[in-house]
């Protein structure tokens, strides 16, 4: 049996965060009505010029930084003709030859804690196309310009990817790194971000590569496990079948969940590129890139580093913590709130996540806020709750019942009972109302009777409606039954 | 009134010797008159002239007129317009109802000024002789046999019809100053970046430019001043300040250093056209400027690098004329794909779809490096040779064109028509500035003398041809046409 390598490969465009596009003034805003956010310039009108928007270069060379990319003074805007209905001019503005980004590095990591550098061969600036729609108007196409002209990024990799689980965890960098940065809200339902991926097979121990198929339309995580997944068995198969893999366009369905060939190479448009005219190079001086590299925030692999290195948080924790900008930030809210690290992590990672995964919440619709829980933590921390009246103050947290973590401790009257004086009266009170319970502790052997504590224990907490701290019970427990 | 230069007509409407309204009135009359036998006009705005027309009277009246408030112009009609139907001479946008303003419109209204109507052109600028019109090809007034010149020929035949004063047209590769000499006025294509191509219909976008063509240097003078600038919609449009025009144009000539690039006086120039030049300069000799012989080596790779660049450029810009939002569709298209190529088909005339394949052939995989990159590399060259001219001498000069007017139909093949234009294509080439002016005839055909000047010397050269033009009256002959009585 023929052991196989997959070599993958992604390009990922990404939607740039811009107020309006990226050369004209109209709104990128999503879910308009069609055709009221394109303008002359992105109807493609006679006589129209583009002009370039300056935040879109912003935040393509924040992503460069972002990857420790070269930052090329000059970059140039090409046009690639050709034909589409959604293509309004009959060309797309986009960067062939000079890229405003070049190669840089994304640090990935892999569920078993390992990590892995993925090359970025070149990032370059393009505008969307419009959209064809094909309901509702019976055989006709309808077009909508809305999207036309919005600023995308055009992230390409290297083909530095072995298998399905690296090309997921390697768009969830890039997913991080872009939200990070603030450059695009990385919504993957409405298209912010959308993947094609480049898959090809060769027999492990062999150097050069094998032919490619490129899969489009790969727009969600789980999308490109399956479809790298489909696409790499249909390559063996073949194959092995005695047939060759040919340099192809595909399709991937969600639905059939199968690839399915567009056109093949031969069949592929001579796009035709060449220097925009009606744009000039962008030249990029030495301060305006220090300047933006001075505006970063910490990006993933280096919190990740952080979470680890300085707080002391396992190789998971800290993956899972840094894994969104949003994410990152509520638990450094909560570790600020509480001082402790990992109990924040627990709490955050434990508490929280199983609440939000319920009901399908993402970090940022939390009903709890970072404050709260960080107040909550902290509470267990002073020993002013214990860990069972915690589970409570949260729950009426989550469904809004309090303000704070202190104002429902205080209404619902969870302040831990510390008193050893007012614990010894609720013990002396078991004790007395559990003769044969007594009697079965005293005449079994010392090591049984840790298994046996549990139920007078179990009564003292129940008599103090959970209050009482559990290891004084415990403690105090022990020292009056062991006496006779 | 119709044979007044804009400066004068500017004189009279301050004077109030004439009102706006009168002299539009009597322009619309000349045009409805004259203009059946020139077809210089595509559209005529009688009802938004006379309408602009009073409302800069009620400014005048009101103390609010500026220098050009109430003068008359015509637009070459590859400039935008909003609600009036822009068709860049093309069946393509024969239904096409521009939207907006082009930057240049909207800055000669702003000045007052008024449009008379779109004059007609080659379609989407490509051609020498306003032959490539879908509305029928423009008589030169000179001589209604020969053609007007192109592709700004629609509005250098009014002008020299006394239609209009002045008009406004755009020169890529000698479409303002060639159909200026035919005509016998005065075009002037400013530096590349000078004046904003927003809003006028791309043919070639690294070449096209817009200029004024009128019958006098200062009439030039006058209106670029009115639209020269940085827009911030044009990206190519250089952000330098916009001198006054109108001030350099007293400026003596005495030690001003011409140069004549021998590569001008060869093969394949008409003797006449070569003894009127040579006058020309004699001319400039006794107003006390020197002549010095220099060399543009590479202008013989001028048309052969115009013609991988410009069609290049057109295969692109005219991408978007494809039948699905405006403009021109086929009826009935089983599919896509039909709706293309006829909506195409039936849109573009011979010229247009020779070079949008030409353009599409040079920039094909394969093609792109020996055509495409290796023309970049002449143009630089080309440019250069100018800027190692200037070097030397302040302006050149030459002739506009090797022949004077042509007659109608006499250039079939189209390398013959392209030759027209050896002379002034290498200019949008390197970008530089132009100017055309009236300095003698062949017979009734005018002939025309083209001076050129370093980027950005607009000022200059309007001074060394207003000095030319005080010094003689080739400028002032009118055609007989214009002479005719109702």
């Amino acid at each position: 049996m023929m052991q196989w390598e997959t070599v993958i490969g992604l390009e990922v465009h990404v939607q740039l965060a811009t107020k309006s596009k990226i050369f004209s003034g109209a709104s990128t805003a999503f879910g308009a009505e069609p055709n009221s956010q394109a303008c002359a310039v992105d109807l493609g009108l006679p006589g129209v010029l583009p002009v370039l928007n300056e935040a879109a270069v912003a935040m393509a060379v924040k992503f460069g930084l972002g990857i420790n990319a070269e930052i090329p003074e000059v970059s140039v805007f090409d046009r690639k003709n050709y034909f589409y209905p959604d293509l309004p001019k009959g060309y797309q503005t986009s960067q062939m030859y000079h890229p405003i980004v070049g190669a840089g590095e994304v640090e990935i990591s892999l569920e078993d804690g390992a990590t892995k550098r993925i090359r970025v061969h070149h990032a370059h600036l393009e505008e969307d196309a419009g959209k064809s729609l094909h309901e509702d108007f019976h055989g006709m196409t309808g077009i909508d310009l809305n999207r036309a002209g919005t600023p995308l990024l055009e992230i390409v990799s290297e083909p530095d990817m072995r298998n399905a689980k690296e090309a997921a965890a390697y768009l969830k960098a890039i997913h991080a790194i872009v939200t990070y940065l603030g450059i695009s809200d990385g919504n993957m339902a409405e298209g912010s971000m959308r993947c094609d991926v480049n898959v090809s097979v060769r027999p492990k121990g062999q150097d050069t590569l094998g032919t490619r198929a490129e899969v489009k339309n790969v727009n969600s995580f789980r999308f490109v496990e399956r479809a790298i997944a489909f696409e790499v068995e249909r390559q063996i198969e073949l194959i092995e079948d005695g047939g060759t893999v040919v340099q192809e366009t595909r399709l991937y369905d969600p639905e059939a969940d199968e690839t399915r060939s567009m056109r093949t190479k031969e069949e592929a448009n001579d796009y035709r590129y060449f220097p925009c005219p009606d744009l000039l190079p962008v030249v990029l001086d030495r301060a305006y890139v220090d300047h933006l590299r001075s505006t970063l925030p910490e990006l993933p692999a280096e919190k990740r580093a952080r979470f680890e290195g300085e707080l002391g948080l396992s190789p998971y924790d800290a993956n899972v913590l840094a894994s969104s900008r949003a994410m990152a930030e509520y638990f450094e809210a909560v570790k600020d709130a509480c001082g402790d690290a990992k109990q924040a992590a627990n709490w955050v990672q434990g508490e929280l996540s199983g609440a939000l995964n319920r009901e399908n919440l993402g970090i940022e619709q939390s009903p709890v806020s970072a404050a709260q829980l960080g107040e909550l933590v902290a509470r267990v921390l002073d020993d002013t709750i214990n860990g069972k009246a915690a589970k409570q103050v949260f729950q009426a947290l989550w469904n809004g019942e309090g303000e704070s973590a202190d104002a429902v401790i205080e209404a619902r009257g969870l302040k831990q009972v510390t008193d050893s004086g007012a614990i010894e009266a609720m013990i002396d009170q078991v004790i007395s109302d559990s003769p044969v319970q007594v009697a079965q502790y005293r005449d079994a052997e010392p090591d049984k009777r840790g298994k046996m504590i549990g139920y007078f224990v179990g009564q003292v907490m129940k008599a103090s409606r959970g209050t009482a701290n559990p290891q004084q019970v415990n403690a105090l427990l022990k020292e009056k039954l062991d006496q006779a | 009134m119709h044979d007044m230069t804009l400066t004068q007509l500017a004189q009279a409407l301050a004077d109030g010797d004439i009102s706006s309204r009168e002299l539009t009135e009597t322009l619309l009359g000349r045009i409805d008159r004259l203009d059946g036998r020139l077809n210089s006009f595509i559209t005529v705005t009688h009802e938004q002239a006379l309408a602009a027309a009073d409302a800069a009277d009620a400014l005048r009246a009101k103390g609010g007129a500026g220098p050009l408030t109430g003068l008359p112009l015509a637009l070459k009609d590859i400039y935008c317009t909003n609600g009036v139907k822009t068709s860049c001479g093309s069946k393509m946008l024969d239904n096409f109802i521009a939207p907006y303003d082009a930057s240049v419109v909207e800055k000669l209204k702003a000045a007052g000024t008024l449009s008379l109507g779109k004059t007609n052109m080659d379609e989407f600028a490509m051609g020498s002789s306003n032959e490539n019109s879908y509305y029928g090809p423009v008589k030169n007034p000179w001589d209604l046999n020969a053609v007007p010149g192109g592709s700004s020929g629609g509005s250098a035949a009014a002008v020299a019809a006394g239609l209009v004063p002045a008009a406004m047209g755009t020169d890529t590769g000698g479409s303002i100053r060639q159909p200026a000499a035919f005509c016998g006025i005065t075009g002037l294509k400013p530096t590349y970046g000078r004046v904003s191509r927003y809003g006028i219909i791309a043919y070639a976008s690294s070449l096209d430019q817009a200029g004024p063509m009128a019958r006098t240097a200062e009439d030039c003078a006058l209106l670029l001043g009115a639209i020269a600038g940085h827009d911030l919609r044009d990206s190519t449009s250089v952000a330098r300040g916009v001198p006054d025009y109108m001030a350099e144009l007293g400026e003596s000539l005495s030690g001003l250093k011409i140069g004549l690039p021998k590569e001008y006086f060869g093969d394949g120039l008409t003797p006449e056209v070569e003894q009127a030049v040579r006058e020309a300069i004699r001319v400039y000799e006794s107003l006390g400027a020197s002549v010095h012989e220099v060399s543009l080596p590479h202008t013989h790779y001028a048309i052969p690098a115009y013609y991988v660049i410009a069609p290049a450029e057109a295969s692109s810009n005219l991408s978007r004329y494809d039948g699905v939002r405006f403009g021109h569709r086929c009826d009935a298209p089983s599919d896509l794909i039909d709706l293309y190529k006829r909506s195409r088909d039936e849109g573009f005339g011979e010229e247009v779809k020779r070079r949008i394949l030409i353009g599409t052939h040079t920039l094909s995989e394969g093609f792109f490096d020996a055509y495409y990159t290796k023309a970049q590399q002449v143009r630089r060259l080309i440019r250069q040779d100018f800027l190692d001219a200037f070097e030397e001498v302040d302006v050149l000069m030459g002739p506009a064109s090797p022949t004077p007017a042509f007659d109608l139909g006499a250039n079939k093949d189209p390398v013959s028509m392209y030759l027209q234009d050896i002379y002034t294509i290498a200019i949008n080439l390197a970008g530089i500035p132009g100017i055309s002016i009236p300095a003698g005839f062949a017979g009734q055909r005018p002939i025309g003398l083209q001076i050129l000047g370093p980027h950005f010397a607009e000022s200059q050269l309007l001074n060394v041809a207003h000095q030319f033009q005080q010094a003689t009256d080739w400028h002032q002959r009118r055609p007989a046409l214009a002479e005719e009585s109702a």
